[in-house]
């Protein structure tokens, strides 16, 4: 099944004169279940595909489809309603709100969504056992490491029972072995719960994660290769 | 809802310094409003008070052809056997005090200059008196049959250099527009601490000035108090009578009820200002949180949080804010008020005349209804001025938003 799909996708970027083409048509299909890894250098459009396909940016032209809905139609406040309940989001830098603990950042999608505090309570505490982080809960951002707090955004991401995650460099700022610790949570996490991931890297190290790799160049897809 | 709040109490305490020092400027705000509004009152309050209490009364009965500003002495112009009209008026049962007052325009002669002054014919034994009686601050007061002692207003004692059994040498009008003089002893010198008054009065007992000015058996005016002074258009009706004009403290403090009204105009103004400046401070807070927190409202909207739910922790900052501003501003206000109820603004001779006597301090006076309105115009006021920052959060557009630095 398709959770995902993106066709003839173009976006336009003007800055003053000038127009950067970042997509100039593109065509990609995410399957349910897949590991993908959106590679290729800086300014390839890795990001901003990844952008277009969590509803937080909309194309120029073309359709994104998000569980068969073309979200291209949707309003700003349709779109938010669908990146809370359908998606979740790792960033590169550890996108936690400073303010919450550990346990509230991962709470936060639950609130929007009005769960029960027993159901919130118990999904944060099985979210954070998975990651695991069970014993940081009740830490601040800036009280946790680099790779605890990815982890942290990584249990938030999965906090409302996405179909798809997205996650943008979530290696780029953490070491060798808490990238390693992320990606294998990831690959874990994806494994048993069968959720959906798409990650756009540079790493190579991560790459090898993938079970699915699409490179992008200037705009376009340029190729595509399956392992496994 | 909940959730809002704590996270809109934690973003406050992040950068604590400034979040006082927001809430400090609401608070200043209010409590300096609250203090305006307490000095205006008790300066208009005072000066009413000030002036019935020692010039016009709750009501006068006159002569209808009596015109103040002549203080003309005609026997026509004055209240004939004013002992018996004043006991007359004194069966009402809402009236206090009657007693007959003569006025008449004087001269004081020294040996470098003269000085006008009003004189004033007074029954000794009225307790409409009581102003002058515990404002004696040397001497005694004058008595009934006092042949030639006056009482003295401070101010003038001392431009006059006069002490208690000093003689000053005083000219008057008469009834048939001659001048009398006569050298009189002074046996009391008072203060009310209202300089227009105390820098230009002499007093002696209504007989002497009746003798004195030639206007036997009369008087300018009955000087009335009642129990009730909101009462005084009423009893002001049951006293009309022909040959008589009855004048309420309304009609004849017609100046400082305009006063009144014109520095309540003012006040307006005046809060508007404060106000602003005060508006501005917490809009500048907020448009700082917001442009310091742009990544962290991109994270929130990627996480599906909708605009308008980024404006309400923004408001929510906002309204805590606000509201522990105002906390402290009323209290703040209050104390500063009630310091100065007690010990009173000192304002010297502001030169003012007659018809609005005003003490040398202002007394604040805070009413419960001004506090209500201040306060609910600070909160109502603040508030609306949160509302641009916490629009500008919620119109960000996410991307942008989570590429901010």
């Amino acid at each position: 099944m398709e959770v995902a799909k993106v066709e003839n996708v173009t976006r336009t970027f003007k800055i003053g004169e000038v127009e950067t083409r970042a997509l100039r048509g593109v065509d990609l299909t995410i399957e349910n279940g897949e590991f993908t890894a959106l590679i290729g250098p800086s300014g390839s459009g890795k990001t901003t595909l990844l952008q277009l396909l969590g509803c937080l940016d909309q194309p120029t032209s073309g359709k994104v489809l998000i569980n068969g809905k073309d979200v291209t139609k949707l309003n700003r406040n349709q779109r938010a309603d669908l990146r809370k309940s359908a998606l979740g989001f790792v960033f590169q830098f550890f996108a936690l709100i400073p303010t919450l603990t550990a346990y509230e950042n991962v709470e936060m999608p639950l609130l929007l969504e009005n769960h029960k505090p027993h159901e919130r309570r118990e999904r944060v505490n099985q979210l954070l056992e998975s990651v695991g982080l069970a014993d940081r809960a009740h830490h601040r951002p800036d009280q946790l490491s680099g790779g605890e707090q990815q982890r942290v955004a990584v249990a938030r991401a999965l906090a409302s029972n996405p179909s798809l995650i997205l996650a943008d460099e979530p290696t780029a700022n953490l070491d060798t072995e808490n990238g390693k610790q992320v990606m294998e949570i990831m690959q874990k996490l994806n494994k048993e719960t069968g959720v959906t991931f798409v990650f756009a890297t540079h790493d190579p190290r991560v790459i090898k994660y993938a079970h699915r790799v699409v490179t992008l160049h200037d705009g376009l897809i340029e190729k595509e290769s399956r392992s496994q | 809802m909940f959730q809002i709040f704590k996270m809109a109490y934690r973003n406050l305490n992040r950068n604590r310094r400034r979040s006082i020092l927001s809430a400090l400027a609401v608070s200043i705000g209010l409590a300096l409003l609250l203090f305006i509004a307490g000095i205006v009152n008790g300066e208009m309050q005072g000066a009413m008070q000030t002036t019935i209490a020692l010039q016009s009364g709750d009501l006068q009965v006159r002569a209808a052809s009596y015109v103040e500003e002549k203080s003309s002495l005609k026997w026509e112009d004055l209240v004939a056997n004013p002992e018996d009209v004043a006991a007359q008026i004194k069966k009402l049962p809402q009236v206090t005090i009657a007693t007959p007052r003569l006025f008449a325009s004087g001269i004081i002669n020294t040996s470098s200059e003269a000085i006008g002054v009003q004189l004033y014919g007074i029954d000794p034994a009225s307790p409409a008196n009581a102003p002058i009686v515990q404002g004696m601050i040397a001497g005694s007061f004058i008595t009934p049959d006092d042949q030639n002692g006056i009482l003295i207003g401070q101010t003038l004692a001392q431009r006059l250099g006069v002490k208690v059994g000093n003689q000053i040498d005083l000219s008057a009008n008469t009834a048939n527009g001659n001048v009398n003089e006569q050298t009189f002893t002074v046996r009391g010198i008072f203060s009310t601490n209202t300089p227009a008054y105390d820098q230009s009065t002499i007093m002696m007992p209504l007989a002497k000035a009746q003798a004195f000015t030639g206007t036997q058996n009369h008087a300018s005016t009955i000087f009335i108090m009642l129990d009730n002074r909101d009462l005084s258009n009423s009893v002001a009706g049951a006293l009309t009578s022909p040959g008589y004009q009855v004048l309420t403290w309304q009609t004849m403090n017609d100046l400082v009820l305009e006063t009144e009204q014109l520095a309540n105009g003012y006040m307006v103004l005046i809060y508007l200002i404060v106000l602003a400046i005060t508006a501005t401070v917490i809009v500048n807070t907020l448009i700082m949180a917001v442009y310091e927190r742009t990544r962290e409202i991109g994270i929130m909207a990627a996480i599906g949080m909708k605009g308008r739910r980024i404006m309400s922790l923004f408001l929510a900052e906002a309204s805590m804010l606000a509201i522990a501003g105002i906390a402290f501003g009323v209290v703040l206000g209050w104390l500063i008020c009630a310091y100065f109820a007690k010990v009173g603004f000192y304002i010297g001779n502001v030169g003012t005349n007659y018809q609005f006597l005003l003490g040398d301090r202002i007394y604040a006076m805070l009413t419960l209804s001004d506090t209500i309105t201040l306060t609910i115009i600070a909160l109502v006021i603040t508030l609306i001025a949160s509302l641009y920052p916490a629009i500008l959060a919620a119109r960000l557009e996410p991307v942008e938003a989570l590429h901010a630095q």
